[in-house]
């Protein structure tokens, strides 16, 4: 167990140094000259050079590499172009209402898809079993502006039940929760519905049926029970997928996170913040994946054996 | 096979739907009433507001008083076009560094998996984005960005099946035969590979469809005046409020592409590989 543990930490470990290498790798791609943004137009050469040698632009990759690294340690993240301030304290300010967005769309998606696979499984083959599997098809098919800005439409505009957008009450938060949340719905329905039917196939399952107990008792308390774990074992991974749809959610709702500070980025081609978001996302989907990794023996004592 | 995926009806009807959308894509040039880029006097109120769907625009004009529907016609060229060759292009490249990781193994299967585990740590959205950000956005960047972040699936789907096939007994017999590693890389393990990257490649059109929808909508996608479905969401979502059908329409058509992808490429999982049937 302990060595499984190391294993994974490690491998994260070495999963983050790649990931610094990079993005250290990516900057080198821009085609602005960072000297030449800083120095004007109308520099001389020498002051050029002094602003190089002030950069450390002249030392050799590796020591540039191991700066870079440094001043990420400390929080560094650089400084946004257009904004005249540092990123790491911006995207710090901006990751609570990016967190609770997050939490909202990981409870909507088991919401749904937790009760639509269980459903199905147990109409397996029958006709709302495949409405239910085309409807996650639809869900997973539905790009994320378009679901949201319909949502806006219906239930902010045409009825008045939620805010057209904005920050601050739970209210707030149903429609964008929703937005983030249905695609992983629809995965989840699908992997609750394939995990329930092989439960279903399981001996203790016949034995409960063989007692007599009544079928709703079967399905939730024998089947949805062991169907749930592996489903359980894969939310650490979701942060992955919504650190991407955080991006056009949160412009789509004019919610405060680090999505919309993403969109203005791009629009404004403040490299430095893009790069950051990238960063900080990667970050969080190596620990998400950690995460997984960490649960997935507490949930089957046979990952603890190898 | 054929008939299996052809009682599949859904899968059909998707089938159905790529079919015309291509037919609809290619024939653009003569099907579209109007220049996608003709900016009408009469496309707009007296007001400057977009017009809903009439029999002169038949899925209403744009807020700069474009025809949607021919801007619908080209934009399913630039989402086809970037879908297959994006997706074509990421499924080569996967399938290639797949097998080889797979057949291989030792440091440079080792490499090429620790490759795309580095991948799998970058949101896709996001690095495509970064990547679109430093180069100059266009529709050979865009394809070459799409395909440089979705290769990774393709890649770790195929080394699983080709790590699995390469310890069967036949490879093996091949083996004791006196048969080279091309030769059972041709002739033993591709063939067996087919069907996966068959429904890989069809399933990994809707990813990039929806994918490229995201980067036009960002805009980071192909640039205007090429019309992309994202982009007619983009330009009009400030608007959309009094005029839904500018959202509705190209939303829809992206839905509908997507998701006549997935259905394909779910149908012929089925139809390729009978034991999953239902399961997944």
């Amino acid at each position: 167990m302990i060595g499984y543990l190391a294993g994974r930490l490690s491998a994260s470990f070495l999963i983050l140094v790649g990931v610094t290498i990079v993005t250290f790798g990516l900057t080198f791609l821009i085609p602005a000259d960072p000297v030449a943004m800083i120095a004007g137009r109308t520099s001389t050469p020498q002051v050029r050079e002094q602003i190089r040698v002030q950069l450390g632009l002249d030392q050799p990759l590796p020591v540039q590499y191991i700066a870079y690294v440094t001043r990420l340690a400390q929080g560094d993240l650089g400084r946004s172009y257009a904004r005249k301030s540092d990123v790491g304290p911006l995207i710090a300010s901006r990751l609570p209402p990016t967190l609770l967005l997050m939490l909202g769309a990981i409870i909507a998606e088991l919401m749904i898809g937790i009760p639509a696979g269980l459903y199905a499984a147990s109409r397996r083959g029958k006709t709302a079993d495949k409405a239910a599997m085309i409807a996650s098809f639809v869900s997973i098919s539905t790009p994320q502006f378009v679901l949201g800005l319909s949502l806006i439409y219906v239930f902010a505009y045409l009825l008045p039940w939620a805010p057209l957008g904005g920050y601050g009450t739970f209210s707030h938060l149903v429609l964008p929760a929703l937005t983030l949340g249905l695609a992983g719905g629809g995965w989840y329905s699908r992997m609750m519905r394939s995990s329930m039917i092989e439960v279903l196939q399981q001996d203790y399952i016949r034995t409960a049926r063989a007692k007599g107990m009544p079928e709703w008792r079967v399905l939730l308390r024998h089947g949805m029970r062991n169907a749930i774990l592996p489903i359980v074992a894969m939310i650490g991974l979701d942060v992955g997928i919504f650190m991407s749809g955080v991006v056009v959610v949160e412009n789509v709702f004019g919610w405060p996170g680090i999505g919309q500070l993403m969109w203005q980025a791009i629009q404004s081609l403040d490299i430095p913040i893009i790069m950051g978001v990238t960063l900080v996302a990667a970050v969080f989907i190596v620990l998400g994946n950690l995460l997984a990794d960490m649960i997935a023996p507490l949930i089957d004592p046979r990952i603890r054996l190898r | 096979m054929w008939a299996r995926f052809a009682r599949d009806r859904a899968a059909s009807v998707g089938l159905a739907i790529i079919i015309l959308f291509t037919v609809a894509a290619a024939a653009a040039h003569w099907i579209a009433p109007y220049d996608p880029t003709e900016q009408f006097f009469d496309g707009l109120t007296l007001e400057g507001a977009p017009l809903p769907p009439s029999s002169r625009f038949w899925f209403g004009s744009d807020t700069n008083g474009r025809d949607q529907f021919s801007r619908l016609l080209y934009g399913a060229q630039t989402s086809l076009l970037i879908g297959v060759l994006a997706n074509g292009l990421a499924v080569a490249v996967g399938t290639l560094l797949g097998v080889t990781a797979g057949f291989l193994r030792g440091l440079t299967g080792a490499a090429i998996m620790r490759l795309t585990d580095l991948m799998m740590a970058f949101p896709p959205l996001l690095l495509a984005i970064a990547l679109a950000a430093i180069l100059k956005p266009g529709i050979g960047i865009v394809i070459v960005v799409i395909a440089l972040v979705n290769w990774v699936q393709i890649a770790r789907v195929i080394y699983a099946e080709t790590t699995g096939l390469v310890n069967r007994e036949y490879i093996e017999a091949a083996r004791a035969m006196g048969a080279g590693p091309w030769r059972i890389l041709w002739r033993h393990l591709l063939p067996h590979l087919v069907p996966t990257v068959i429904v890989y490649a069809t399933l990994g059109i809707a990813t990039t469809v929806l994918l490229e929808a995201m980067l036009s909508f960002l805009g980071r996608g192909v640039q205007p005046p090429t019309p992309a479905w994202g982009m007619m969401i983009f330009e009009s979502q400030s608007y959309f409020l009094n005029a839904p059908w500018l959202v509705f329409v190209p939303g829809a058509a992206i839905l509908i592409l997507a998701l006549a992808f997935n259905l394909v490429g779910d149908g012929l999982r089925d139809a390729l590989d009978p034991t999953q049937r239902g399961r997944t």
